[in-house]
């Protein structure tokens, strides 16, 4: 403890170096934190898709469309609890920039089979009570000011009502608030009645039906065993987790992680490289004066100690106003990606793990210069200008 | 005039020797700055990428007709009589077959990727036989043909056939009920075409259940002036409700969301990491002018005036940020430039496939941004190099 002052004094014996490295260790910092960020969106759904259910698709692909029929023969099958379904819809809001999810769905099943949605009970009657009520995301109703009892006027580019009108208008029942930081909240549900309704009650398909099983351990099982009951028929069934489906969908975008991962190797090693030689720079002009410390008696130890302890105390400094800048940054960042990107956070796990790199990073600033101090001889040094 | 000039070069060649001395510093500053480099150039070659695939061949002479009040092909929905009556309107170029105007189907089929063995939404095109009039940069590569009007084969994109698993010539492919045949890989100048599987939209109705029912119709005009009578025509006649847009339009809308989203974050980052490089840099000259103080103050003294001094140090960062960006610049083309990968173009919710293109304009751009980099992180060192009182400097150690 009594070192600190010393640490202290050393390290502003030259301000100007020092607040420009602790200036670049922030700004790569900040970069960490920011693609972590841009890495949770694209991968995020997977991390948060619930363990015990599955999604049963058409086999083709996913805009194939399978029949009402299959969710008596679904609710049948052993080790499933529940079943509901939903539709996408995919209209338009004001104009195609305002894309947002719509999808038709079954209110009771799906307010069950989705317990992260969170939505006050009035509002969750109201729903159940009015079939043209919709719900919509936190995330949604603050982007475009929605309110409950909102009416939102969407014009459909697939579901052209019989009379070739294609406006379709829902009423705001709810708001829907998520569970945790990474619920999706971007998106709007309706009631599959009430397309049905407006399609003249012979839609007669869903787009995709979701699974509760009792035993996620037994997801792969009771799959083959949905997608054994419809083999051979005219529409075949594939049935996965939700993870399974959250990966594919991930891996479509393409592998982000990697060039994430990428771009912080690159960005890591160029600001050791930079914080390393101001280091190295600093003890090499402090020679004589480290020889100086050792005639006092200090130890090998303590000398290196110094030294180390100097290196993290910068990166402790810059990575933590990095990561806390990256944090402030990131809503701004989200904000104008919204559109693309609905979940936009520096997760908890990836913060940890920046704390960790800190420390590495300021061991790893350090280590040279600290191993130039060690193997200083005191005779030599002070002999040096 | 000229012993102006031989101080800068004297004062610079001395500089420039002592780099050697001052090494790991220098190094660091060249990486830093390659670093940065490196980023904004592959992160923007994403979307040059994307941008080339999807706009770049889409011809100005050509239209597209979608149902109206749709955004893509996937929501559009035309009849087969529609499709006539478009195919026949004015402005439609002829040739030996008829109208050049193809009624085309536009759906998805899982295929694996070849990369991750994960399914992956590739579309699947029917088209009619003028299809390949309409679109002229489409050329069967050899060993392959076209696919034959009512049997089940298909002809796939190169860029498609490169990513996913299954698409290679004389495989047989099996989506639903149907068994396809890989007749042929075709090459389209790099566009959008690459990414998709073609086959005969009269084969593909039966196979997805769309009656006679089609998506969009591709239509070759006689020029791209004629694109208005034609879109006239169309919007004039009470049996159509149809939406007219240029080929070129099309895409343009379906390539903004994610070249934006991909500008943005590429922008962020670079900034981001470019700050970080300049203060590295700037570090690295004000150790440069501190090392050199008695030796800049002795110049001084001796009659050297202060602009020498100033762009002695300019000039050495500049060199320094030069060369990383050069470095930056030859390692993003040589890594980065022509892999191919593909991603999911949201708007058609179907994989579309495009080679990272690093364009002459972008490495432009990196060697500008280094180079910027370079002159901040020389100016203030430099100013200080300039003002420093000489009998102060002289006393330094």
């Amino acid at each position: 403890m009594k070192y600190i002052p010393l640490i202290w004094k050393n390290l502003w014996r030259r301000k100007l170096r020092t607040l420009f490295t602790l200036a670049s260790i922030l700004a790569s910092f900040a970069t960490y934190g920011v693609l972590s960020a841009v890495n949770m969106a694209f991968s995020g759904g997977v991390e948060v898709a619930g363990a015990d259910r599955l999604l049963t698709i058409h086999k083709v692909s996913l805009i194939q469309p399978l029949p009402v029929s299959y969710l008596e023969r679904i609710k049948a099958v052993k080790g499933i609890e529940a079943v509901s379904y939903a539709n996408w819809f995919g209209g338009i809001y004001q104009d195609p920039k305002n894309f947002f999810g719509q999808m038709a769905v079954d209110p009771e099943t799906f307010l069950e089979m989705y317990p992260e949605y969170r939505l006050p009970e009035g509002q969750k009657q109201a729903w159940l009570a009015d079939r043209s009520g919709a719900l919509v995301g936190r995330q949604l109703a603050d982007r475009f000011g929605f309110k409950v009892g909102d009416k939102i006027p969407i014009q459909a580019t697939i579901y052209r009502k019989p009379d070739g009108s294609n406006l379709w208008e829902f009423t705001v029942s709810g708001i829907y608030e998520g569970a945790e930081k990474g619920t999706d909240t971007s998106s709007m549900y309706f009631r599959y009645d009430y397309l049905n309704e407006g399609m003249g009650g012979r839609l007669g398909f869903v787009g995709w039906y979701i699974l509760r099983i009792a035993d996620p351990k037994q997801a792969g099982a009771v799959a083959g065993r949905v997608d054994t009951l419809f083999a051979n028929s005219p529409a075949e069934t594939k049935t996965q987790t939700e993870k399974a489906f959250a990966q594919s969908f991930a891996d479509q975008v393409g592998n982000v992680g990697a060039l994430v991962k990428a771009v912080l190797v690159a960005v890591f090693f160029t600001m050791l490289l930079v914080a390393g030689n101001t280091m190295a720079q600093s003890v090499r002009e402090r020679t004589s004066e480290l020889a100086v410390l050792k005639t006092l008696g200090f130890s090998r130890g303590l000398v290196v100690g110094l030294v180390l302890a100097e290196s993290c105390v910068i990166a402790v400094l810059g990575g933590a106003l990095g990561l806390l800048f990256a944090e402030a940054m990131i809503p701004v960042l989200g904000k104008a990606l919204r559109a693309f990107l609905p979940i936009f956070f520096l997760p908890t796990r990836d913060l940890v793990v920046g704390v960790v790199l800190i420390f590495l990073f300021g061991i790893a600033a350090g280590f040279l210069p600290a191993a130039q101090a060690m193997r200083l001889r005191i005779v030599d040094a002070l002999r040096r200008v | 005039m000229f012993n102006w000039l031989s101080q800068v070069a004297a004062v610079t060649w001395v500089n420039l020797r002592t780099i050697p001395e001052r090494r790991g510093a220098s190094l660091a500053t060249v990486v830093g700055v390659a670093g940065v480099v490196i980023v904004f150039v592959a992160v923007f070659s994403i979307a040059e990428g994307v941008r080339h695939a999807l706009v770049s061949t889409a011809g100005a002479d050509t239209a597209v007709v979608l149902r109206s009040g749709s955004d893509s092909e996937m929501m559009s929905g035309l009849q087969r009589d529609v499709t006539r009556l478009i195919a026949e309107a004015p402005g439609v170029r002829r040739c030996a077959n008829g109208p050049m105007a193809s009624a085309e189907l536009y759906v998805i089929v899982d295929v694996p990727k070849r990369s991750t063995h994960t399914d992956a939404n590739v579309p699947l095109r029917g088209v009619q036989p003028a299809a390949f009039d309409v679109r002229d940069e489409v050329r069967i590569l050899p060993g392959g043909r076209r696919f034959e009007p009512g049997k089940n084969e298909v002809v796939v994109g190169k860029m498609a056939a490169a990513q996913f698993a299954g698409l290679d010539l004389g495989n047989h492919l099996r989506w639903g009920q149907n068994e396809w045949t890989v007749v042929g890989i075709f090459s389209a100048n790099g566009g959008l075409a690459e990414s998709e599987i073609w086959c005969d939209a009269g084969v593909l109705q039966p196979a997805y259940r769309r009656g006679s029912t089609f998506q969009s119709v591709y239509a070759k005009l006689d020029s791209p002036a004629a694109f208005q009578k034609f879109k006239d025509a169309l919007t004039a006649d009470p049996r159509l409700d149809v939406k007219v847009i240029r080929e070129s339009e099309y895409y343009e809308s379906q390539s903004r969301a994610l070249i934006s989203l991909i500008r943005v974050l590429g922008v962020a980052i670079t900034l981001l990491m470019g700050v970080g490089a300049i203060f590295g840099a700037l570090n690295t000259m004000y150790a440069a002018v501190a090392t050199r103080i008695r030796e800049i103050a002795t110049l001084r003294a001796l009659g050297f005036r202060a602009g020498p001094v100033v762009l002695s140090v300019l000039t050495e960062s500049l060199l320094l940020a030069l060369a990383g960006g050069l470095v930056g610049a030859v390692i993003a083309y040589s890594a980065f430039n022509g892999f191919q990968t593909s991603t999911l173009n949201w708007s058609t919710f179907s994989q579309l496939s495009f080679a990272f293109t690093v364009t002459p304009e972008l490495l432009v751009w990196g060697l500008g941004s280094a180079l910027v980099m370079g002159v901040i992180g020389g100016v203030f060192p430099a100013l200080r190099a300039a003002r420093l009182p000489v009998a102060t400097a002289l006393r330094e150690l």
